[in-house]
């Protein structure tokens, strides 16, 4: 099977997926106890300004023909009318999500990087003190959620020791740089202020690092396994007694085929990382998307909580299909296997 | 059929002694037994433990709000004068609770479900069965959890109705991949051969032999789900105020940072706590399974 066909095919899948996802969400929404058109009324509006809105909102038809208009809407790019924001979902959502997915790029950056560090530190120096010291971090950050990780180094190196500051987005002294992507950073470096730029920085770090902590560490052990598992492998110890450098040996051969795994875990803790910033971001008061789904959510605004977890569910799908062209790049032999079948 | 029965019993015996010393051997998974003993014990016996068993719910006491940890109060008092260490020892009830109840609520559907998709695989009810189930997975956990607890009507019992709603589809999945492969196993076809019926097959035959997977799961699987509880109470959707859960503890303390750190910062620990010893124990309980598949 090409990879083209195979994208296809998983593609095709993920489509489904998100067909039936929308129906679920939009069934609860529908079907269990609360009113959108007494919400948008407000509680002191009379019945029958209620029964009025109910019928432009569509309420009072079937709920397949309410599916449906809610789907031809949605294909428009039309997610809805929220009832707590007043304002169309859709301009919500572009105004939150950059912000929320900055974060995200970051705690990824951050996710792969220390991965690779930390599993092949460990891998490398298997059953000595480094893999020890990395299998008992991984052991107490798979145990802690990412709540309490933001909480403890907030109070440790921005309330104790002020080395990053304790919440927000940008220090009060700088001014806000024209927006253009809704990425604080992208857009400093648009408008070419590289004080915004390092500022906004500099609040990301420590909501990027909790939220990235409990994935990072369970990453490491995971390449650290490939490793060890692939380390007594025929091909190493003839590249080995070859006379092959140790370097060249552990980045040439080992780690290549110890990585797809990895690979697959690491594609869902950074997908998993959109539930997470649900926690995170309200520690750090990060003004993110998160931020708007809580609020939604809070309010039983159920237009809003269909739309929103919609939107989750499309970024997520994107990531996973993104992770299976890679790891089906990474690893001929799944492009095979489905040949088989 | 006496001897038989009495040779049965001594290999059982002898079983469970072997897989006892294998689990054991490892410090960590005693480690992490300890732990989960202890809070289950913590859990039950908490009105007669805690110090100030009247300070888990609702109690004024304004004159000794903010104290620090010290001899009276060990681990502080919160914003409205209650023993932090009471509020904490009775949270793990909570917790535990949640635990046992979105498992139990969980278990037998997603292993029923799963060994039917995996009977009858290739089949439409293989397809149907299992693309419901992807449908579930379509989103991370979290968001879907927290957007049921949201229509509900945020409160304990609808978090863990969230939570079973979102869960099942983990345990469908790990058995059907398991159920799917002993279906073509020689003792599942000779069974079908004789005439057996496919109940017989499913819950007599393939079921016993998905058991050590499955175990493994639900003991990794507390450590999640008290995870997922605490993340929706620390969001605001999950217990309510006045109730002593952990979640709720912290997430209320976080508002009076950094002052007064001790209010969310021990039930913090707590959680870690009791999720870092029911994983030790799953990886214990896991290791004991795989390294008797060998």
């Amino acid at each position: 099977m090409r990879l083209s066909t195979y994208i296809l095919k998983r593609s095709a899948f993920v489509v489904f997926s998100l067909i039936g996802l929308s129906i679920l969400v939009f069934v609860m929404a529908r079907v269990l106890p609360g009113d959108p058109a007494r919400m948008m009324a407000g509680p002191r509006a009379s019945q029958e300004v209620v029964e009025q809105l109910r019928k432009a909102m569509k309420l009072d038809r079937p709920l397949y023909e309410q599916y449906f208009y809610w789907v031809v809407n949605l294909l428009h790019g039309d997610l809805g009318y929220s009832l707590v924001t007043r304002r169309s979902i859709t301009a919500d959502v572009l105004e939150y999500l950059p912000t929320s997915l900055e974060l995200i790029f970051l705690a990824a950056i951050f996710e792969i990087f220390g991965a690779f560090i930390l599993g092949v530190i460990a891998g490398r120096y298997s059953y000595k003190w480094p893999d020890n010291v990395v299998r008992i971090f991984s052991y107490v950050g798979i145990s802690i959620p990412a709540f309490v990780t933001a909480i403890i180094l907030q109070l440790v190196l921005a309330w104790t020791f002020k080395v990053f500051p304790t919440s927000g987005m940008l220090s009060s002294t700088i001014t806000k740089p024209p927006t253009v992507t809704g990425m604080l950073t992208l857009d400093s470096l648009i408008a070419g202020r590289l004080d915004a730029f390092a500022d906004s920085m500099w609040h990301m770090i420590l909501p990027a690092a909790a939220l990235c902590m409990g994935g990072l560490l369970q990453d490491a052990r995971i390449i650290r396994s490939g490793m060890v598992e692939n380390k007594d492998k025929d091909y190493i110890l003839m590249a080995t007694s070859q006379g092959l450098p140790d370097r060249s040996v552990m980045f040439k051969y080992l780690l290549k085929p110890s990585v797809i795994p990895a690979v697959t875990v690491m594609g869902l803790d950074i997908a998993a990382l959109l539930g997470n910033a649900f926690l995170v971001e309200r520690v750090f008061n990060w003004p993110g998307f998160s931020q708007l789904g809580i609020t939604v959510m809070m309010n039983k605004d159920l237009n809003a909580i269909v739309a929103l977890v919609l939107v989750i569910g499309i970024i997520y799908a994107i990531a996973n299909i993104a992770v299976d062209i890679i790891v089906a790049y990474l690893d001929p032999r799944i492009r095979l296997m489905e040949r088989g079948e | 059929m006496q001897v038989k029965e009495r040779i049965r019993r001594i290999s059982v015996r002898y079983d469970l002694k072997r897989k006892w010393y294998r689990f054991s051997k490892s410090h960590l998974s005693m480690v992490g037994l300890v732990i989960a003993l202890a809070s289950i014990l913590l859990a039950i016996a908490a009105p007669y433990v805690a110090p100030y068993p009247g300070h888990a719910g609702l109690t004024l006491n304004f004159k000794e709000k903010f104290l620090p940890p010290g001899l009276k109060y060990i681990l502080g008092t919160d914003e409205m004068g209650r023993d932090v260490l009471s509020r904490t020892i009775f949270g793990f009830q909570y917790s535990l609770t949640m635990a046992a109840v979105v498992l139990g609520l969980v278990i037998p559907p997603g292993v029923v479900l799963g060994l039917i998709a995996g009977y009858y695989r290739g089949t439409w009810v293989d397809t149907l069965i299992m693309r419901i189930s992807d449908i579930f997975i379509a989103v991370p956990p979290l968001v879907l959890a927290l957007s049921i607890a949201a229509v509900l009507e945020p409160s304990v019992f609808n978090a863990m109705m969230a939570v079973s709603l979102m869960w099942w589809p983990w345990y469908t999945r790990l058995t059907y991949n398991t159920a799917s492969a002993l279906r073509n196993e020689y003792f599942v076809q000779a069974g079908e051969v004789t005439g057996a019926s496919s109940f017989h097959l499913i819950f007599g035959e393939i079921l016993p032999n998905c058991l050590g997977p499955i175990l493994t799961k639900i003991t990794l699987d507390v450590g999640w789900v008290i995870l997922l509880g605490a993340a929706l109470s620390f969001v605001g959707l999950g217990a309510q105020p006045p109730t002593p859960d952990l979640g709720t503890m912290v997430s209320t303390g976080a508002n009076y940072m950094p002052d007064y750190w001790w209010i969310s910062i021990f039930p913090a620990v707590a959680i870690c706590l009791i999720i870092l010893g029911f994983n030790l124990l799953g990886d214990g309980i896991r290791d004991m399974f795989v390294e008797e598949a060998r």
